[in-house]
């Protein structure tokens, strides 16, 4: 099977909305009602965070929603049967795309191998490392084409000449990351997206999600105009943060409100 | 792997995010062509001689020997460089560098404070702004440098992420350069993140192992059979081991901070203890359980107090060029005050480290040998807490 096919599809479908979360925080079994209510709400592909102890690309909010899991006793194992129960569950299996987000050593330390072929087994569709770029992917590519997952490339206000190479290789889509610095919530997101987004288009047919920064409505409705996905993540750890077990219904209520608004781009 | 650089062996490369790949390459399009610049070298070996006080002394520390009864012990005195620590050598390199690269703006981690100091001293002395990262712990262990920080012009930010010590520091200041990168450069304080700073730092802490070469072929007339330094990040090491890698009768150890003991989870020995991971930048070794979490480590050195070690150093190791041992608090603490009490000289409790090694092994060398031991800094700083670990309460 070919995990990463699955990921096209979600893009086939129209402007597609990526909602990030971290495993376990508050705890794993709150993780999987998330993950249902925003399937339910309209989410097209999800990114699951697995924690890491020093997460550099990461601003406060995920830091601490880091922090939070890893001080629960999370860890990639019960991870991995969090996903596989989500799966294999006997009534209702869940079917959307998944995409593990962590970091490089999380992956390493546990075996590249072992770890990319888990993912293939349970249903992972694609993996991203924030801290691996194009110039050290080798290591982790090759695994990955194996087992069908795809490795997401991700391409930054900076990457300016980097950009056209790194679009030719890219899998699944590419993560165009809004502005400079770590994730968290921004008022403005920088404005030289849309020649970032036309360079990327004239060096490869693979789709490009935004990320980093988007919070709103109406910043998701401006970016998908210029974008194939939105990608939002502190916006809703936040939520997490406040309502804890409770967060299922608010974290939907949230997914529903920005898909809606990227419904009709 | 084919496009991955700054390898040692396996270990470096570059593992750092897309944001900041074009900042690294541009670093090291800059430092290769300024490193061979005869102007960039002129003006950087001005500052050390004028400035920073090069070349340090090698010097017979006569009074150990006798004592030791082993082998005849030289001290290369890195504390007394401008700032007390040899961390000045890599800062006025590196600054030099931000400078001609149009940079204006300098941030750096700091554990002890030392090379926070340094960075913030040459900020001072080149007109740069200065805003140094420092673990909220390590700024209550080191309060006099952060007052120096201060007093320099720089601004400490204190970080309470994590474990609030040197990791959590390197963190910052990463996430930092991440959102500022036009105005600023990122003066890494070690061998380590990713390429090309582990070269970098290394070659600007080589002027170590150059000077220690001639001195003792002056004094001797002949290399040394050892020589040795403490290893956190492991820059003074890497510096003291360079011009000696090619001589390979010349013994190189490197003396790793063991907090309580390499038994114990609160040790901060990487090679001890540590396993092959990607952190900071770098493929290295380090401290970490087997999900791959970077263990919370300790020593009573902050300047030692780091999960890593540089990706040289690791291939060091791989090769068995130089040797790595584990040195606890109890047995620093030791060597701290046998030095000040032996030769009067308060070395760094980092550089005590490599003392208490020193002062293990010495009865199995002869009086014929030679041991060069770097005192990579001063230990005026260090007189508060060591008090402290002796029972005694002193004020600043």
């Amino acid at each position: 099977m070919n995990n990463a096919n699955q990921i096209k599809d979600a893009f086939a479908k129209g402007k597609t909305f990526i909602p990030f979360i971290t495993c376990g925080d508050p705890d794993l079994e709150t993780t999987k009602k998330i993950v249902r209510s925003m399937a339910a709400n309209g989410a097209d592909l999800i990114e699951l965070g697995i924690p890491f102890s020093d997460p550099t690309a990461e601003g406060p909010v995920i830091q601490g929603a880091n922090l939070r899991a890893l001080n629960g006793g999370v860890t990639t194992d019960k991870i991995f049967n969090m996903v596989r129960e989500l799966r294999e569950d006997a009534c209702a299996p869940l079917e959307l795309p998944m995409l593990f987000m962590t970091y490089a050593n999380v992956v390493f330390s546990y075996d590249a191998e072992k770890f990319i072929r888990t993912c293939s087994e349970i249903g992972i569709n694609g993996l991203i490392l924030p801290d691996l770029p194009f110039e050290e992917k080798g290591e982790f590519e090759d695994i990955c084409q194996k087992y069908g997952v795809a490795l997401i490339s991700l391409i930054a206000p900076t990457s300016a000449n980097r950009a056209a190479m790194i679009a030719r290789k890219a899998q699944g889509f590419i993560y165009i990351v809004s502005s400079l610095g770590v994730t968290g919530v921004r008022n403005e997101i920088s404005t030289g997206i849309s020649s970032l987004v036309k360079l990327v288009r004239e060096n490869t047919s693979v789709p490009c999600a935004v990320g980093f920064g988007i919070s709103t409505p109406a910043q998701a409705a401006a970016m998908a105009e210029i974008t194939d996905g939105i990608i939002v993540g502190s916006a809703i750890i936040k939520l997490i943060e406040k309502y804890g077990r409770d967060s299922a219904a608010p974290v939907g209520e949230y997914v529903k409100s920005m898909k809606d608004a990227i419904l009709n781009i | 792997m084919s496009n991955s650089k700054g390898r040692f062996g396996v270990h470096g490369g570059q593992y750092i995010p897309e944001t900041l790949m074009n900042a690294v390459i541009e670093l090291e399009e800059a430092y290769n062509h300024y490193k061979d610049d005869p102007g960039f070298n002129q003006e950087l070996t001005t500052l050390f001689n004028e400035y920073a006080g090069r070349p340090s002394r090698l010097y017979y520390a006569e009074k150990m020997t006798r004592d030791l009864n082993g082998p005849k012990f030289y001290l290369k005195r890195e504390d007394l460089n401008h700032t007390g620590s040899h961390k000045i050598n890599n800062v006025l390199g590196q600054a030099l560098l931000a400078k001609k690269m149009g940079k204006t703006r300098l941030i750096a981690e700091t554990g002890a404070g030392q090379h926070g100091v340094a960075t913030a001293t040459a900020a001072a002395l080149l007109g740069m702004e200065c805003v140094v990262f420092m673990g909220e712990e390590d700024t209550i262990r080191q309060a006099l440098n952060v007052y120096r920080m201060r007093l320099l012009g720089s601004q400490v930010i204190p970080v309470k992420t994590g474990t609030a010590t040197l990791k959590d520091a390197v963190s910052e200041a990463m996430r930092e350069w991440t959102s500022r990168i036009d105005d600023t450069h990122y003066c890494l304080g070690s061998v380590m993140g990713p390429h090309p700073f582990p070269t970098i730092v290394r070659d600007f802490q080589s002027v170590i192992s150059r000077e220690i070469k001639q001195q003792v072929m002056e004094k001797e007339g002949r290399l040394p059979d050892v020589v040795m330094a403490c290893v956190g990040g492991g820059s003074n090491a890497m510096g003291t081991f360079y011009h000696f890698i090619e001589d390979k009768d010349v013994e190189l150890i490197g003396c790793e901070a063991a907090g309580r003991g390499i038994d114990t989870f609160e040790t901060a020995a990487t090679i001890s203890t540590g396993r092959l991971g990607i952190f900071h930048g770098m493929k290295s070794y380090f401290c970490q359980d087997k999900y791959g979490q970077i263990a919370p480590v300790y020593s009573i050195s902050a300047g030692l107090d780091y999960p890593g070690i540089g990706p040289e150093h690791a291939w060091l190791h791989d090769t068995g060029r130089a040797k790595y041992v584990p040195v606890t608090d109890d047995e620093a603490v030791d060597a701290f005050e046998y030095l000040s009490r032996t030769e009067g000289i308060i070395p760094a409790i980092e550089s005590a480290h490599a003392i208490a090694h020193a002062m293990k092994i010495a009865p199995t060398y002869s009086k014929e040998q030679i041991i060069v031991i770097t005192i990579s800094g001063r230990g005026d700083k260090d007189c508060a807490s060591i008090a402290r670990y002796r029972g005694e309460d002193i004020h600043e």
